[in-house]
């Protein structure tokens, strides 16, 4: 407790002397800096921006992590990272990629995208957006400093009891990972929340449901997905935490508990949790591939029926996680059927994308290259997927390496592929430049390459009996070359993250900025400047069908035809105290996890409630841009 | 939006909460989040069944809970709701003093359940049904528990409405505020309903 209060005052010194001494302009110098306009904003464009860089941030981490275990499974009876070490990698890399890189990734194209999409002019709530954000960050921060104070976690990202409790897993690492989680979940299901609430009140006049973009559905059912999944990892963790602080018994069989309920309430979000991030990859695939093949996407409607679909059975499923459980023969069956079932609305969808491209003028820009190696990857680990969905057959497959081939091939295949794609595609709306395309094509290939190089021998690996999460295997048993294959082909995806990386770079450079429609498109976010006013929209444009953007221009118009006159806009004003709550929240984790410092966590707390009751007697009724602004800033550019 | 309405005109619908978009927005993501506290209860609910009966020759629900109590705690519990439903027709008519009144009476009762419970939980721990004495220990008070930290919530949301509507009075912007706080008030109600049942009542039978 002292030595934090020591930590905050020292840290505002610091603050203080770096930025030009203390004194009455303190407060004013730091009110007008940058860095404090990005920590109290409420745009989703600039939270856009957060929530991708920090997700790649955390992409970098995990992937370093990954490198490093392929590094130690290159030759039999390698001593580069063994044991503990070896378990806390797979551990924080399976959490970092789906919580801290999948997640905010997907929540940033969303956000950058989706208002625009259905012509708004923000989200639906401002405040909540940020907290979200910073709730994510400060959670996957707390997660990540584990590896610095204390050990980190090393159960696996599945986290299963009785090997995360107290007795075979000790020392702080599965606290980070309960409370780390715990802290981002919140900011994840308030963020789903949001933009449910988004896409059903504030879309634009004559937006009807389906005249939706693909990229805004997928994300509307990913959010219903986030909303209705997440409970149940808070009770799960919460669980945990009970189990492991504060002496429950909810998973030890010697006082009468479970470690089956862990699996159950785990998958039961676990599940959903693989179908949020794969349907938003869906989405971008949808948008690019119909706006670089020059056609309306086929089967829309069947699309979105596919979409929902998918997203009500991903509900269904959650124990072909569990086949060799023991549930019985008929719970097996019946979970297997409904996996099965899944196959079918994914089908459409490929087929649809096939049917898309086919008679199209195709362009293959780097979005494109990545939307079109998408299919076979994905089609490839839907193929294993149904493989693994029956259960007498998983009791072969299940804890080798055929289901890490399987699940890399969907997530990498899928979600990374989809990311990538994302990135590529808007850009240029997000950022006002384009990435450059030759970077771009070296990224893909290399990356294309070096995926199916690292995971399709793994498939091999997995049916010649090499278990997962173990971090050597023997010698003159069949698995040196694959093996060695396989840590080779990281290097490829190595070297065109690296590409990409050196593209962004690129880009902040480049003077030129990207045009309003780089890449002739079909919805309503191509309408505006790139990057957009933070206002988005100058007047609510009026949408007349699919694709609004294109009909507009098909019919020889140069945007879209406003719904409104011309008219103050009102904005939300910034705020620190979402910043602030996540601080709160930051502090209680790390109390409780240092344990017996629960006065540091009852502090954090008390800063939580705080800004709670702050928060509710606040009267802020944000400010008004007038149309004269509007017009000054728009000279010339039609809205 | 809720800037630009301040005065205090009875909503052409009857319905003050929804009149500004803030309020609409408010409105649906409280019950989208009400459906999200479903899930994160039906957990609790599935975990609570499943070791319910994992004493671990401690004393049993059966053996523990005592109806009569559990049913006045019940029957304040769902009166509150009513008063709540009160206040919320004064607010739409635009009665300031009327809501405070009914507003007073929902955290009255409230506090006067969690006053049962606490002397319930009191008097469980002393018959040695504890948190740590066994998994169905550890069930019954996180399910129990949980609800009650919520009622606990709800009783501090709502009185801290009744400051701020003391102070600026029923408008478009306390309107949604207030009638989002009576959901969840409902909500855990519901939810209470649910663990007499399955909790209390069907522990009695065994």
């Amino acid at each position: 407790m002292g030595t934090l209060i020591v930590l905050l005052v020292l840290a505002l010194f610091l603050t203080a002397i770096f930025t030009g001494g203390y004194n009455k302009d303190f407060l004013d110098r730091v009110k007008t800096s940058k860095v404090w306009d990005w920590l109290t904003t409420v745009d989703h464009k600039k939270i856009a921006i957060l929530y991708f860089m920090s997700g790649f941030f955390f992409f970098i981490v995990g992937g370093i992590e990954a490198l490093f275990m392929r590094l130690q499974l290159i030759v039999p009876h390698n001593d580069l990272f063994v044991g503990d070490t070896f378990n806390e990698l797979l551990t924080m890399h399976g959490t970092t990629m789906i919580f801290l890189a999948a997640m905010p990734m997907i929540f940033g194209l969303m956000n950058a995208i989706v208002p625009l999409q259905i012509g708004a002019r923000d989200v639906a709530f401002p405040f909540v957006n940020a907290l979200g954000f910073w709730l994510f960050f400060a959670g996957g921060l707390l997660l990540n400093l584990s590896w610095i104070f204390g050990g980190a976690p090393d159960a696996g990202w599945t986290s299963y009891t009785s090997l995360a409790l107290n007795e075979y897993s000790p020392g702080p690492g599965i606290d980070y990972y309960v409370l780390g989680l715990q802290i981002s979940g919140i900011g994840t299901l308030i963020g789903g929340l949001n933009f449910l609430v988004t896409i059903i009140n504030l879309r634009a006049p004559g937006m009807t449901y389906l005249r939706m973009p693909l990229f805004t559905w997928t994300s509307f059912v990913t959010s219903a997905l986030i909303l209705f999944a997440f409970p149940a990892l808070t009770v799960a963790l919460l669980l945990l935490m009970f189990d492991r602080l504060f002496g429950a018994n909810f998973f030890d069989y010697t006082m009468g508990g479970s470690t089956v309920i862990w699996q159950h309430l785990f998958w039961i979000f676990g599940h959903p949790e693989v179908y949020i991030v794969i349907l938003p990859a869906f989405g971008v695939m949808s948008e690019v591939i119909s706006t670089f093949s020059k056609k309306r996407l086929f089967g829309y409607t069947s699309m979105v029926f596919a979409t929902v679909l998918i997203g009500f059975l991903g509900f269904m499923v959650w124990v072909h996680h569990m086949f060799t459980v023991g549930l019985g023969p008929v719970s097996n069956s019946l979970f297997a059927v409904a996996t099965m079932a899944i196959a079918v609305p994914t089908g459409i969808k490929v087929f649809n994308w096939l049917f898309t491209m086919w008679g199209g003028e195709i362009r293959f820009t780097t979005a494109m290259l990545f939307a079109v190696g998408f299919i076979p990857t994905f089609v490839m680990g839907g193929m294993t997927g149904v493989m693994l969905a029956l259960p007498p057959a998983d009791y072969q497959y299940q804890d080798s390496y055929f289901v890490v081939a399987h699940f890399h091939y969907v997530l990498v295949g899928g979600t990374v592929f989809g990311m990538f794609a994302g990135a590529y595609y808007w850009w240029p709306k997000m950022f006002g430049k384009l990435l450059d395309e030759k970077l771009g094509k070296f990224h893909f290939w290399t990356f294309l390459i070096g995926f199916h190089l690292t995971f399709f021998p793994q498939h091999f690996l997995g049916l010649f009996g090499m278990p997962r999460r173990v971090f050597t295997y023997q010698s003159g048993v069949g698995l040196e070359t694959i093996n060695l294959i396989s840590t080779i082909g990281v290097f490829g995806m190595t070297i065109g993250t690296l590409a990409f990386i050196y593209n962004i770079y690129k880009t902040f450079k480049v003077e030129a900025q990207a045009p309003a429609d780089p890449w002739n498109g079909r919805t309503l976010e191509w309408a505006i400047p790139s990057p957009p006013p933070e206002y988005n929209f100058a007047q609510l444009p009026r949408v007349r069908g699919l694709d609004p953007f294109w009909l507009e221009k098909q019919a020889g118009n140069k945007g879209m035809t406003p719904a409104e006159p011309l008219g103050s806009i009102h904005m939300p004003s910034p705020s620190y105290l979402p910043v602030l709550m996540s601080l709160g929240f930051f502090i209680a984790g790390f109390g409780f996890i240092a344990r017996g410092n629960y006065a540091v966590g009852i502090l954090g707390l008390i800063v939580v409630v705080i800004t709670m009751f702050m928060r509710s007697f606040e009267q802020d009724h944000g400010y008004h841009i007038e149309p004269e602004e509007i017009e000054d800033a728009n000279k010339g550019v039609q809205a | 939006m809720a800037a630009h309405t301040h005065e205090n005109t009875a909503p052409q619908n009857g319905h003050l909460e929804t009149a500004s978009l803030d309020g609409k927005n408010k409105v649906l993501g409280f019950w989208l989040f009400l459906g999200a506290e479903t899930v994160l209860f039906a957990c609790l609910f599935g975990t609570y069944l499943a070791l319910r009966n994992q004493t671990m020759g401690g004393p049993t629900g059966e053996h523990l809970f005592d109806l009569k109590l559990v049913a006045l705690a019940t029957a304040i519990l769902l009166t509150s709701s009513l008063t709540s439903v009160l206040a919320m027709h004064a607010m739409n008519q635009l009665k300031l003093k009327t809501m405070q009144f009914w507003l007073g009476v929902t955290v009255l009762l409230g506090l006067g359940f969690l006053v049962l419970e606490i002397y319930e939980f009191i008097h469980y721990v002393h018959e040695g049904h504890t948190f740590m004495s066994s998994a169905f220990g550890s069930s019954f008070y996180a399910l129990v528990g949980t609800h009650g930290a919520h009622v606990t919530f709800g009783i501090v949301w709502i009185s801290t409405l009744m400051l701020q509507a003391a102070k600026r009075g029923i408008t478009t912007e306390m309107a949604p505020k207030l009638f989002v706080s009576s959901l969840y008030w409902h909500f855990i109600d519901v939810v209470w309903v649910f663990i007499f049942t399955l909790v209390y009542l069907l522990g009695k039978v065994g």
